[in-house]
């Protein structure tokens, strides 16, 4: 016992010292270095427009109007609720994520006119990890651009070709998986058509 | 699987291929290897260090046996534990909160704080709605670093123990614990933290940040976009096989892991110092082949159980596929169970970073495990149970396997009928307590809490059917094991699981760590005896299969009941 109590001076000092340098110094040095060289990104890589902040380019957000392309489901609060990152963490077997799945398919075949034999693309009928996926798969946004093109009196094709523009591809070309970001997307068609 | 994600896995393994031995040489050094005892970077770190044994009021030449340096381990841990828990509780009261969060419970507390003390990172809340930016730092940062280096320096003791002879001796943990520190975990995450910065990982002391959303028709009319010092936590999160996220969603959360490569590097950072250890240990012990033969194993049980969460992920779930959904992996979709899984990372990026955070001690994710398919859970599931030697965490994933490498040379020792030695060391009775004590303690701290939950009607706040009990079992491997991901759906804020998954992430971080260190004293008490024509190697391909056949045994002996009724059960009702 007199051999623990020896160890706890040295250990008090260490959890002091250690907190100053890690807890303190540490994150402070890296902010000083990221608002430096990275304000904007350090900052959550924020979208201005007008002088107001619209969102995150990283940050996904809910879209219902049918002249913008639509996020994926979210199980972030009420939908892509940015305060309360989640998935759905339902299992595969889930009823209730089964029957939601069936309905999302409804859903958009519905919204998109499309006929029962086309299939929908997996990552428009399910919820994202973090409820903030800015990403929906070029499949999703193929199928949705006749949609959009409609409401807005655009061409497939220039539709198409903005969606293209807004595809992010792997970075390095091998890492990670390509996905058009809705966010950027809908405010270059807000600005095409404005 | 795409050409893309088969070389993104190759570019995985030429990185660490290139960076591992390197660090494995300058960590030995760092521990003493060298003759002499100087390191790279004597010269800036040693009148750092110097100060910092002044303050701590230590004699930085006085060595201690191992009784002692699990005194000063479990006294550091106890100041630790005391001092987050009152973070914890008075964080509500205390300055630097801009998101306004109040303090925590009792045995919530408890729990949070023995979580980030063991470096399991277990997170019962959801980071950005209960923990507010002063804890995150002063807690939780500061945790990360010095629980990774606590099993940094218990390692380094244990191979002191096999290393030397005829002492009592294995070092100084303040010592130790100070250079794992100074030396390794800090410039290593700083480097990171200013890579994940220039990809968008933010890091700043903002509250939320309030926007206007883009679809006013939406019913949405506000999103608030969040902040805080993430960059800095999410380096040392990886790099220390923490694993406990700044926000709920950890590495799934955009700000915490933006894109493809971020994803990647968190991977190839969170495999670098438990894969550079094993060098480490090879130069220390001046046999390389030693480790070669232990980074084979390890990767070996990397490469199985990832490549099949991989597959079982792209392959997709069935029930999905009958409702006309298309789970294919073409040219304009990577497909697959995308349930839990971000477009940006799709099931390759994500069942790599599954299978890699289970190996190590992790516990971050990139996509919601939950939500696996039956066979793309149970491997992130079982890899734990192994005890997370492939290649485990930061210390204490190495000084796993080498007490497993002790039993399987007691094992072929009885089948030979000699007395068992490793690496000139001796094998006998009162190492093999130790060595069973270790290899009990955490099957007993998963498995009868888990079963208690099950049966416990209050407890039940699990998913119904197979799966429920895939949660339950889950997370206890996760605690009990210091991993800290879950099964996510199953709440495990209620005052019995705080309290039961407290004490399992206790146990399974001491009753394996003091063993290891008495295991270490040991040995090193022991004379070094010449090896001989009779005595069995210990890097051959055979002590490879026999150490991976051990691995899997004792795992499966002990697990097989409880996965059959859980994830098997599960995959054969798909």
């Amino acid at each position: 016992m007199r051999a623990f109590i020896r160890q706890l001076r040295p250990a008090l000092m260490a959890v002091v010292v250690f907190t100053l340098l890690l807890g303190v110094a540490y994150p402070l040095v890296s902010t000083l270095i990221g608002q430096v060289a990275f304000g904007d990104k350090a900052d959550g890589s924020l979208i201005v427009r007008d002088g107001v902040v619209v969102g995150s380019e990283f940050i996904g957000q809910t879209f219902t109007a049918p002249e913008y392309f639509h996020s994926r489901p979210s199980a972030a609060g009420a939908g892509y609720d940015g305060s309360a990152s989640s998935g759905s963490n339902d299992g595969p077997l889930n009823e209730d994520f089964l029957a939601a799945v069936q309905e999302r398919a409804d859903a958009y075949r519905t919204e998109n006119g499309l006929d029962d034999a086309v299939a929908v693309p997996v990552d428009a009928v399910t919820a994202s990890g973090s409820g903030l996926d800015p990403h929906i798969s070029i499949a999703n946004a193929h199928l949705q651009a006749q949609r959009v093109a409609d409401a807005r009196g655009l061409s497939l094709d220039e539709v198409l070709a903005m969606v293209e523009d807004h595809t992010d591809g792997r970075s390095l070309g091998v890492l990670g998986e390509p996905g058009v970001n809705v966010v950027l997307l809908n405010i270059a068609l807000d600005d095409l058509t404005k | 699987m795409s050409w893309q994600n088969v070389l993104q896995v190759l570019a995985l393994v030429l990185l660490l291929g290139v960076t591992v031995p390197p660090l494995g040489r300058y960590m030995a050094a760092v521990f003493g290897s060298r003759s002499d005892g100087t390191a790279p970077g004597d010269r800036v770190f040693n009148p750092i260090e110097r100060v910092l044994y002044r303050v701590f009021g230590v004699d930085s030449k006085r060595e201690q046996r191992w009784n002692v340096y699990a005194l000063s381990v479990l006294a550091f841990t106890l100041v630790s534990l005391l001092g987050l828990y009152v973070l914890l509780r008075t964080q509500g009261s205390l300055p630097f909160n801009p998101t306004d969060r109040g303090s925590l419970q009792p045995t919530g507390a408890f729990n949070a704080a023995v979580s980030f003390v063991t470096n399991t990172n277990w997170q019962w809340f959801s980071g950005e709605v209960a923990i507010s930016h002063l804890t995150q730092m002063l807690g939780f940062a500061v945790q990360n670093f010095v629980s990774a280096a606590v099993g940094l320096a218990t390692v380094i003791a244990l191979i002191r123990g096999i290393t030397r002879s005829g002492t009592r001796h294995l070092g100084n943990f303040w010592v130790d614990l100070t250079r794992g520190v100074v030396r390794i975990l800090l410039p290593l995450s700083l480097v990171a933290a200013v890579m994940l910065m220039s990809q968008g990982v933010v890091q700043n002391f903002n509250g939320h940040t309030a926007a206007t959303t883009i679809d006013a028709s939406s019913g949405v009319a506000e999103q608030l976009i969040p902040g805080g010092p993430v960059a800095s936590q999410e380096a040392i999160k990886e790099l220390g096989t923490n694993g406990g996220g700044y926000y709920n969603a950890n590495s799934s959360h955009p700000f915490e892991s933006p894109n493809g490569f971020t994803n990647f590097m968190q991977v190839f950072m969170l495999l670098l110092i438990p894969l550079s250890l094993v060098v480490t240990f090879g130069v220390m012990v001046n046999d390389r082949r030693q480790s070669r033969l232990l980074i084979g194993v390890m990767a070996g049980i990397l490469v199985l159980f990832t490549g099949t969460t991989m597959l079982a992920e792209q392959a997709g779930n069935p029930r999905v596929a009958a409702m006309h959904i298309d789970q294919s992996l073409s040219g304009v979709q990577s497909g697959g169970n995308m349930e839990g899984k971000e477009v940006r990372f799709g099931t390759s990026g994500c069942g790599l970073y599954a299978g890699s955070t289970t190996g190590t001690s992790t516990g971050a994710v990139s996509c919601m495990h939950d939500s696996f398919t039956p066979i793309g859970g149970l491997m992130p599931m079982l890899h734990m149970m192994l005890g997370e030697i492939s290649p485990g965490g930061v210390g204490v994933g190495l000084s796993g396997v080498l007490i497993l490498a002790l039993l399987s040379v007691f094992i072929a020792g009885l089948m030979v009928g000699r007395t068992p030695e490793y690496l000139g060391k001796k094998i006998q009775a009162s190492e093999m307590k130790l060595v069973t004590l270790y290899i009990l303690a955490m099957p007993f701290a998963l498995l009868t809490f888990a079963a208690a939950s099950v049966v416990l009607e209050s407890a039940n706040t699990f998913q119904s059917g197979p799966h429920g009990l895939s949660e339950v079992l889950y997370n206890f491997a996760s605690t009990a094991n210091n991993n800290g991901s879950a099964f996510a759906y199953q709440g495990t804020g209620t005052q019995w699981y705080t309290i039961t998954q407290g004490i399992s992430m206790l146990m399974g971080r001491f009753l394996l760590m003091i063993p290891v260190l008495a295991i270490g004293g040991s040995l090193a008490a022991k004379p070094k005896v010449p090896a001989t024509a009779g005595t069995m190697p210990t890097h051959n391909a055979l002590f490879g299969a026999l150490l991976a056949g051990v691995i899997v045994i004792v795992a499966g002996l002990t697990f097989f009941p409880a996965l059959a009724l859980g994830p098997i059960l599960e995959h054969l009702s798909l």
